[in-house]
């Protein structure tokens, strides 16, 4: 396996040892005027990945009276994981600020996962939230601008395009139509399972972040536009989470998730250029390992059966932390119009009578998207610094 | 001395990535607008909501009875006693607010190299002059008959104002100069608002507190020129 070779046979850093501070929980953020906008990615992705172990975990101890006590043990780790990263954001972001930078993780993350996923049709479902966490970049940039007279470019350092994609206003779909087919446990490979269970965990992440800032604007088109792409993140978390195979056991999918960290925070160590940063990743890596090793511990003395059943398979690259310009542009050519029908991906023309019924009434009194972006278009410095008016 | 600003590694600007930049530039030209209109409809959307939208709330109704009948007095005279209990209580929550403001700022000056002695004993007189203004506030309005306590629209509003100030102001990252800027507009404003407020209460027929209104006003000026001076002080030792 590249860059976990021996997963399972590290025991990685075990429980007891793992400790905090307050004082080291919310320590110095990282700067937003110095430091790579992927620093603000890694930070932003891992907390969504942490917030989602919390997540998986409560649910599982609501269904498992003999995991309550380690799945609360591990959480009380992960909660102060989940602390010690989102605390590195500095309060100079505004909401809207972060919310660009959010919206920047969704597209570069989602682009490198869409590009490392084997299965065709789990990749496509990639390519396909990608194009609608692209356009909310636009819309985003576009209020940012005309809300607080700020470039988003400044969040995103030229990185990532600030142009339309599948426009917004299209995203609102029936709920049968927002899910998908899932992978089969038994038959897909381990990265699969991973990608699956990465994205769903950072979509998640932007669909509660957005609804808890949402209402703390004044502005009723920025109101607006957050409860609007609030909701199109709360289809984006149905579709992600349908990708994974239902038949999965509670424990199987823990097993998953703690595997994902792994790979997720050994992708940060690797790629990282902030010192004080890379030894975070490296730190939380091993801590993810001592996880993994007792959710396998328990898996085995439960389910009596081998974690490798679960976690076999080869791993490709980490994920690429990098601008995938490139191959955005190439989906945006190629599959802006693509629409769906049930899980089905189809064209435009084609697209399902319920969704287009269901957007229907809820564009009727007009689309924040579109009111907050009419004629939008992006320049160094912001509009009003444009040369072409 | 703490230096006001420093040449780094600042990575927002266009400038900075030449290549990503001029990459971008073609997206825009060849993924144009594909909404009609410009800014104008954000506009008209918000001139639309403001018709439908009610206040931020009201000023609440005198406590005592004393109150009810002076209010009642005043209304009847034209002389909206309401608005005057409105600004009072904004005056009132931005002392109040101001007090604890400078405490912050003169966390952050007394963890910072210095070689003005004088910088924080001034900062503390003026620290201690807003708690006084914020009692001689709260007496006009019990004067009035109306609740001190209460939170009034405009304080509301006014907290809304200083919640950037205080977030500079609290950042351990933010420099001396960052935060003298920051009280210069507080007292800016808090100096306009003393003028405005002298001015209420003396049309209101209120001379008493109009003359209480002058004196905190004359050290309200002070301020100013006081912060004014230190920033002014800062920023030339370093030009």
């Amino acid at each position: 396996m590249h860059g976990l070779t021996g997963i399972l046979d590290n025991k990685g850093c075990p429980l007891e040892k793992q400790q905090f501070t307050w004082k080291e929980m919310a320590s110095r953020p990282i700067s937003k005027l110095d430091d790579d906008a992927f620093t603000r990615v890694r930070v932003i992705l891992m907390n969504g990945v942490e917030t989602d172990a919390l997540r998986l975990k409560h649910f599982g101890a609501r269904f498992n009276r003999e995991l309550q006590l380690p799945l609360a043990q591990i959480r009380r780790v992960e909660q102060h994981q989940a602390t010690a990263v989102n605390w590195l954001l500095s309060a100079d972001h505004s909401p809207l600020e972060t919310t660009v930078a959010y919206e920047q993780v969704a597209i570069e993350v989602t682009a490198a996962v869409a590009q490392n996923e084997p299965d065709p049709y789990q990749a496509q479902t990639y390519r396909f939230g990608l194009l609608e966490d692209f356009d909310h970049l636009y819309r985003y940039s576009a209020m940012l601008d005309r809300l607080e007279g700020k470039d988003a470019n400044n969040i995103l350092q030229g990185y990532t395009d600030i142009v339309p994609g599948r426009v917004t206003t299209d995203h609102h779909r029936a709920p049968e139509d927002d899910l998908r087919e899932s992978y089969d446990k038994s038959q897909a490979e381990l990265i699969t399972k991973i990608h699956a269970a990465l994205i769903t965990g950072a979509e998640y992440q932007t669909h509660d972040y957005y609804m808890n800032i949402g209402p703390t604007f004044t502005d009723p088109v920025a109101r607006q536009l957050y409860a609007e792409i609030a909701s199109v993140e709360e289809q984006h978390v149905t579709q992600y989470g349908s990708l994974q195979d239902p038949d999965e056991s509670f424990m199987e999918k823990w097993l998953v998730h703690e595997a994902m960290e792994v790979y997720a925070y050994s992708s940060c160590a690797e790629q990282e250029d902030n010192p004080r940063l890379k030894a975070l990743w490296e730190r939380f890596m091993e801590y993810e390992l001592g996880h993994l090793n007792m959710a396998c511990e328990l898996f085995k003395k439960l389910e009596r059966r081998d974690p490798a059943e679960v976690l076999s398979g080869e791993l490709p690259k980490m994920i690429q932390f990098k601008s995938q310009r490139e191959f955005v542009r190439k989906v945006l050519d190629e599959e802006v119009d693509l629409r769906t029908d049930g899980v089905d991906y189809v064209p435009k023309e084609k697209e399902s009578k319920a969704s287009q019924t269901y957007r229907k009434q809820l564009n009727s009194d007009g689309v924040p998207a579109e009111i907050a972006s009419a004629g939008y278009q992006w320049a160094p410095g912001t509009e009003l610094n444009d040369k072409r008016s | 001395m703490e230096k006001a600003a420093e040449l780094g590694h600042n990575v927002t600007g266009a400038q900075m990535s030449p290549e990503d930049t001029k990459s971008l530039l073609q997206a825009v030209e060849k993924y144009p607008p594909d909404i009609k209109g410009d800014a104008s409809r954000l506009a008209l959307a918000r001139t639309e909501m403001r018709k439908e939208s009610g206040p931020v709330g009201s000023v609440p109704i005198p406590g005592s009875v004393k109150g009810v009948l002076k209010s009642g007095f005043d209304k009847m005279l034209g002389k909206q006693p309401e608005l005057l209990v409105d600004k009072l209580g904004e005056r009132l929550a931005y002392e109040r607010t101001g007090v604890r403001l400078y405490e912050a700022a003169l966390a952050k000056f007394e963890g910072t190299a210095t070689d003005d002695k004088e910088l924080i004993p001034t900062l503390r007189r003026i620290r201690d002059d807003e708690a006084a203004h914020m009692k001689i506030v709260k007496e006009a309005i019990e004067t009035l008959g109306a609740d001190p306590t209460a939170m009034t629209p405009c304080a509301d509003v006014a907290g809304v104002m200083a919640q950037g100030i205080m977030q500079v102001l609290t950042d351990p990252r933010t420099n001396v100069s960052q935060a003298l800027n920051a009280l210069l507009t507080l007292e800016l404003t808090d100096n306009a608002a003393w003028e405005l407020l002298v001015d209420l209460t003396s049309k209101a027929g209120h001379p008493k507190i109009a003359a209480s209104f002058e004196k905190a006003l004359a050290e309200e000026e002070r301020h100013v020129s006081t912060i004014k001076a230190l920033l002014q002080q800062q920023l030339a030792a370093q030009a």
